[in-house]
């Protein structure tokens, strides 16, 4: 048992000390680092570049640097990401990669081209009609042109065989956190949510070869364990993100297991398997064209809610957390639709406002608290 | 002949039968369909189905000081005070489906472009899945280069395409590329005469007051494929032409001081307290980022053309497209101030708002202030603070006209 519980550990440390991890990857395996906007960057490329792709989902600082930039009614995430960048935290890198998922980040693009022209920002413009011939076109141009950019601010060659065995790599790392997710919910005494959340977090600060050697190993030790027999109740979490952590160890706090998530990320990030034909630029083209039910992609079905009913199932959850980052809007859109739809179904959905920044979570126990008990 | 009507006279007339002839249409077993403002609506009317414009309809509802009973509505139903205004009035309209402002019919298809902003994709998702109607995605790349690249164009045509295909597919009858071809010719001299009207404002004194812009804003939205909506801006046009000849100033008593620019959408339940406060100080808005945006010209038949017109707005552009239009338009009009909005709604203006005033002053020395405001949702905006920074404008113009900064 304390092999497993050092194993943990060891990843929930990484999380916690983003720009510690990062840079002792960089020094171990001799490599430049390059960050990654949410959502879906092409991260395959940054890996056949030979470099590191560090995941920028905000953070617990805030900070008031950013408000040269932007109104208060602007999400945490990149207000987070713009103080910390103003204040050189991220001067390691070598490069940005910033995607126009929503309209604050269309502006982000642009402002952090002034803000911080030496980090290089190259912005990563994904097709919403996605489905169409042409929209996979276009993301494969658009992969063609961001490996260019890549190339030009890394000083390297980016090879087609590096992006096959990169491809291959990340396809099997998107194994292992399949599988992991769906093993981590049987085991709530050593993995409770707060511990999940950071292992899955992990794999933004650290290199990815690494990050599925060691994941691969902590499943195989969970495996080698019974499930635990527990009387908790089980949830799901889906938004964009649940953090910060004494939000989520009010589930621990209150008997819940988290069991599968639909969290942009964490499951959205490894869920979808790319189809088996052609080459990797196509798969990973692909696999955006297979992702439903994101807030962040168009879908006309609007297929989040039945998603939700699937893994309900899947999972024989009690509840649905909707983890809702105070200011992001699409996310904010798909709510109305996705409580009607739990409603229908008598699902029971508490919906939660987050910030990244939170002084205090006391108002959210006692939501948490009642939640729990409802179940 | 009778006769002539003002330009005035007749946007009442066609405003008041946009919405009566929806009704009409519906009824006739016409479909009905709810576009995005700058939507390439030369498919929908070339296929003969109504189009109704959410935008505009909220815009309405906010003027008449009715936007907070949709709003709560909507509130209600869970979306955040966050969401774009606009998005609640309409999603609220859509269930409670009667407004003082006009009445919009449900629709039998929903027609999204988001070279406004990725929010309407949001919207309209939501509008055609509680409505299990068929949604048509136009997908406009953001141009974070500073020309509409070609990928991005490729892409646009080949989606003007698809949704050929899909429009016919809905209606059960072939494309008339013929019709198609006439349509887009007639949009393109709307789109013109609307700009050349607009442009009658650089004459000193303006004979344009800008808040018509906003009036006539409706009619450039909803009647550019049509030859009413043409003759409607030529004739605005001539009238205008005619009153800078003869040197004729923007009001009636009063007389215009200063020209500024007004960054944004209005502040429709405030629309005549926010323009009396700069009247009552001479303060003629002159012009606005917003009235290029459906300048939407191109070659007939040119579908490569069309692609890139829909995507050249200044909102789906970067910065220094954004910057060098309002350079271009202090200078263009001879500005002595900028007004910014800073509209609770619309994060894709609002974000780059801080930069761009920046960069415009720095090239200009044009003074401007920032003010709060919402759209549609009354509860943003404060008279008091929107005056004391009208105030501080006029002291910084005022100062700047003393020292011979006005001028180039
Ligand atoms: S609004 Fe949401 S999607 Fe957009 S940057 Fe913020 S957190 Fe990300
Ligand atoms: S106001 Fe802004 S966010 Fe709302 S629909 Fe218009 S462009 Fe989009």
């Amino acid at each position: 048992m304390k092999h497993i519980n050092d194993m943990i550990a060891e990843l929930v440390d990484v999380a916690n000390h983003p720009v510690r991890s990062v840079r002792t990857a960089m020094e171990r395996t001799g490599k430049k680092a390059v960050g990654c906007f949410p959502i879906y960057t092409p991260d395959e490329l940054i890996h056949a570049a030979g470099a590191i792709p560090v995941g920028m989902w905000g953070g617990p600082e805030m900070g008031n640097l950013s408000d040269r930039y932007y109104q208060t009614f602007c999400c945490s995430v990149v207000k987070a990401n713009t103080h910390q960048a103003l204040r050189g935290d991220y001067d390691f890198l070598s490069a940005v990669l910033v995607t126009a998922y929503c309209d604050t980040l269309k502006c982000t693009i642009e402002n952090w081209k002034v803000a911080v022209p030496h980090l290089n920002v190259i912005p990563v413009v994904y097709p919403q009609n996605r489905k169409l011939e042409a929209g996979r076109q276009f993301l494969i141009e658009e992969f063609q042109r961001i490996r260019k950019e890549l190339e030009k601010a890394l000083e390297t060659t980016i090879t087609d065989e590096a992006i096959e065995e990169s491809f291959a790599l990340y396809e099997a790392y998107r194994k292992a956190m399949r599988t992991f997710v769906d093993v981590a919910g049987r085991y709530p005494g050593l993995i409770d949510a707060t511990a999940r959340h950071a292992i899955i977090k992990a794999a933004c600060f650290m290199d990815k070869e690494e990050y599925t050697d060691k994941i691969n190993a902590l499943i195989e030790a969970l495996e080698a364990v019974s499930a635990e027999e527990h009387g908790q109740k089980k949830i799901i979490l889906t938004g964009l993100l649940a953090e910060p952590d004494e939000f989520l160890d009010l589930f621990g706090e209150n008997g819940l297991v988290v069991v599968a998530d639909d969290l942009a990320q964490e499951s959205r990030q490894f869920r979808v398997e790319a189809a088996a034909e052609g080459d990797a630029l196509t798969r990973m083209a692909g696999r955006i064209a297979d992702q439903d039910g994101c807030s962040f992609l168009y879908d006309d079905e609007k297929s989040r809610g039945a998603m939700l009913i699937d893994l309900k199932n899947k999972y024989n959850a009690d509840g649905i957390v909707y983890c809702q980052l105070k200011f992001c809007d699409p996310e904010e859109f798909d709510y109305p639709i996705v409580k009607r739809e739990m409603e229908e179904v008598g699902i029971p959905l508490l919906y939660i406002e987050i910030e990244q920044q939170m002084d205090s979570v006391e108002q959210l126990r006692t939501r948490i608290q009642t939640f729990a008990e409802i179940l | 002949m009778d006769t002539q009507k003002t330009s005035k006279q007749v946007l009442g007339e066609l405003l008041d039968r946009h919405y009566k002839e929806a009704f009409t249409a519906k009824e006739e077993g016409k479909l009905v369909a709810w576009a995005t403002s700058i939507s390439p609506q030369e498919l929908l009317t070339t296929a003969g189905i109504y189009t109704m414009y959410p935008e505009n309809h909220a815009a309405a509802i906010g003027a008449r000081k009715q936007a907070q009973e949709f709003i709560n509505h909507s509130e209600g139903k869970g979306y955040s005070v966050d969401n774009c205004s606009y998005a609640r009035v309409n999603l609220g309209y859509m269930e409670i489906l009667h407004s003082e402002a006009g009445n919009m019919p449900l629709p039998d298809l929903i027609f999204c472009c988001n070279n406004i902003c990725n929010t309407v994709i949001k919207w309209y998702e939501n509008i055609a899945k509680e409505l299990n109607i068929p949604m048509i995605m136009f997908d406009m790349p953001f141009n974070h280069e500073y020309e509409v690249s070609d990928q991005n164009t490729k892409y646009m045509k080949a989606q003007l395409l698809a949704a050929i295909d899909q429009i016919e597919g809905i209606t059960g009858k072939k494309f008339d590329y013929d019709k198609f071809s006439e349509v887009m010719s007639i949009s393109a001299e709307t789109s013109i005469w609307w700009k050349k009207a607009s442009l009658q404002a650089r004459a000193k004194p303006s004979p344009l007051n800008g808040f018509d812009l906003f009036n006539y804003m409706a009619m450039i939205v909803c009647a550019r494929g049509t030859e009413e909506g043409r003759d409607l801006f030529k004739l605005w046009h001539d009238e205008l032409e005619a009153k800078a000849k003869a040197g004729i100033g923007p009001w009636r008593e009063g007389e215009e001081l200063y020209r500024v620019m007004w960054d944004g959408i209005a502040c429709w339940p405030y629309l005549s307290s926010t323009y009396k406060t700069l009247k009552n100080l001479g303060i003629n808005m002159v012009t606005s980022t917003y009235p290029d945006s459906w300048y939407i010209v191109y070659d007939q038949n040119d579908l490569d053309g069309m692609a890139r017109a829909y995507s050249s707005n200044y909102v789906n552009r970067n910065l220094d497209f954004g910057v060098n239009n309002i350079v271009d338009i202090v200078r263009d009009f001879d500005l002595d101030g900028i007004i910014y909005h800073s509209n609770r709604s619309c994060k894709l203006m609002d974000f780059r708002q801080f930069e761009v005033q920046r960069r415009v002053e720095e090239a200009t020395g044009v003074p401007s202030v920032i003010f709060d405001g919402d759209q549609t949702d009354p509860r943003a905006f404060s008279q008091a603070q929107y005056e004391t920074r009208i105030q501080a404008l006029v002291e910084m113009m005022e100062d700047r006209k003393k020292r011979g900064g006005n001028g180039k």
